[in-house]
C-alpha cells in the first residue's frame, strides 16, 4: 500500500494494516508522517516534538 | 460482559503498535483514544464505554489530564494520575523513593537559581541539574565546579517560567556512562538492560545503546520496590550502581519506552503482552 508524502510528493510505502496515529518516515525527505484517515489511506505531516513529551 | 479496553494515545510509536498487535493477536476488542480529541464535561454520568484505559499518551501533560479525567468519570487508568503525577515531578519521585526508604543520590530542591548555588556547594561537584518535568535526558546539565554552575544557573534564571527557577540537582554518580533501566509490570521485573551513552547522559532517545544486564535478586528487588512507592503498575527504573554491589535509584518511568528493551532482549521477554495481560487483568476486576 502507498500514498503520497505531503512534504516532498514521493511515494510513501505502507504497512499491510496502517493504524491511524501511526507514525512512518517518507523515505525520500525524512518527514516524519502520520497517518491520519484510512479508507483512502492519507498522512500527514506529524505533529513536532513538544516540550512535554517523553517517559 | 466488561466493556472494552481503550488504548488512549495520539502518537504511534513502535512500542504502542506492539501493544495493539498484541490485543489483535489474542482477538480481544480494544478502542483507540486519540487523546487529542479527548474531552468531558465534570458533571456528566459515570463513563461505562470502557472497563480500563491503558495510557500511552506521550505528552506529559495530556496524559496526566486524560488520566485524572478518566478517573472522575470512574474508569481506571494504567497507569494511575497520581503515578503519572508523581513521576512526572523528579523531586515528587525522589521524596516517593527516599520515603520507601529505597538508596537515591544526595538530591537538593531549591526554589530559586541562587540559593541551588548554596545547595550546589554541600551537594559538592560534579553535580547534575535537571528539569524538574523534562525527559529523555533534556536540558540535563552536568555541573563540573562552581563557575559551571553559576553560569548555568544564570541562564536558567533568565527563563521566563518562575515554574523553571526551581531547581533540582543531584550528585553526580560516576558510573562509565552507564546506567540501567529495569521494566517492571504488575509487580514483576521482565529484565534490565545497560544503557551506555556516547556522552554522560544514557537516555536511548539520545542514541545510548542497549546491552544485556543480569536481573539479580538485588536489582530487581529495588526496582519493584521503585515502581511500587510511586504507585506505577507499568514502570521503567533506572538505577545506578553505587560500586559496592548496591543499587541507587535515580526515577521512574511511568510511559515507559521499550524499543532498546526489545533490542536487547527480542521478543521472548515480550513488554506489551505483559502490559496486555496486565490490561485485561485489570478489565475483569
Amino acid at each position: 500500500m502507498t500514498t503520497s508524502c505531503p512534504e516532498c510528493e514521493s511515494s510513501v510505502t505502507l504497512g499491510a494494516t496502517p493504524r491511524i496515529s501511526e507514525i512512518l518516515e517518507c523515505g525520500d525527505c525524512a518527514s516524519e508522517l502520520e497517518v491520519v484517515s484510512l479508507n483512502p489511506t492519507t498522512v500527514a505531516l506529524a505533529p513536532n516534538v513538544e516540550e512535554d513529551w517523553g517517559e | 460482559m466488561n466493556a472494552p479496553v481503550a488504548v488512549l494515545a495520539s502518537r504511534l510509536r513502535a512500542d504502542e503498535k506492539r501493544i495493539l498487535d498484541a490485543f489483535d493477536r489474542r482477538g480481544v476488542t480494544y478502542e483507540y483514544l486519540d487523546a487529542r480529541t479527548l474531552w468531558r464535561t465534570l458533571q456528566g454520568p459515570p463513563e461505562r464505554r470502557w472497563s480500563v484505559v491503558l495510557n500511552r499518551e506521550i505528552g506529559f501533560a495530556r496524559a496526566a489530564g486524560a488520566a485524572r479525567m478518566l478517573e472522575a468519570a470512574g474508569v481506571p487508568v494504567l497507569n494511575s494520575a497520581q503515578a503519572i503525577e508523581v513521576c512526572g515531578d523528579k523531586y515528587r519521585t525522589s521524596v516517593a523513593l527516599h520515603e520507601a526508604g529505597l538508596p537515591t543520590p544526595r538530591t537538593a530542591l531549591a526554589l530559586t537559581p541562587e540559593a541551588a548555588l548554596d545547595a550546589l556547594d554541600e551537594i559538592g561537584y560534579p553535580a547534575v541539574l535537571k528539569p524538574l518535568n523534562g525527559s529523555w535526558g533534556r536540558l540535563v546539565s552536568r555541573l563540573t565546579d562552581r563557575e559551571t554552575a553559576e553560569t548555568v544557573l544564570e541562564h536558567v534564571a533568565a527563563l521566563p517560567s518562575p515554574a523553571a527557577h526551581v531547581i533540582y540537582v543531584q550528585e553526580f554518580i560516576p558510573t562509565g556512562d552507564r546506567d540501567v533501566r529495569a521494566v517492571v509490570v504488575g509487580g514483576e521485573v521482565l529484565g534490565a538492560t545497560y544503557r551506555r551513552g556516547a556522552g554522560w547522559r544514557t537516555n536511548v532517545a539520545r542514541g545510548a545503546s542497549t546491552e544485556p544486564c543480569p536481573l539479580t535478586p538485588e536489582l530487581a528487588k529495588a526496582a519493584v520496590a521503585a515502581a511500587r512507592c510511586v504507585g506505577a503498575d507499568i514502570a521503567g527504573v533506572d538505577l545506578l550502581e553505587d560500586g559496592q554491589g548496591g543499587w541507587l535509584v535515580l526515577e521512574v518511568n511511568a510511559g515507559v519506552e521499550f524499543s532498546g528493551f526489545h533490542r536487547v532482549h527480542g521478543e521472548s521477554t515480550s513488554v506489551a503482552d505483559r502490559i496486555v495481560d496486565l490490561t485485561m487483568a485489570r478489565a475483569e476486576e
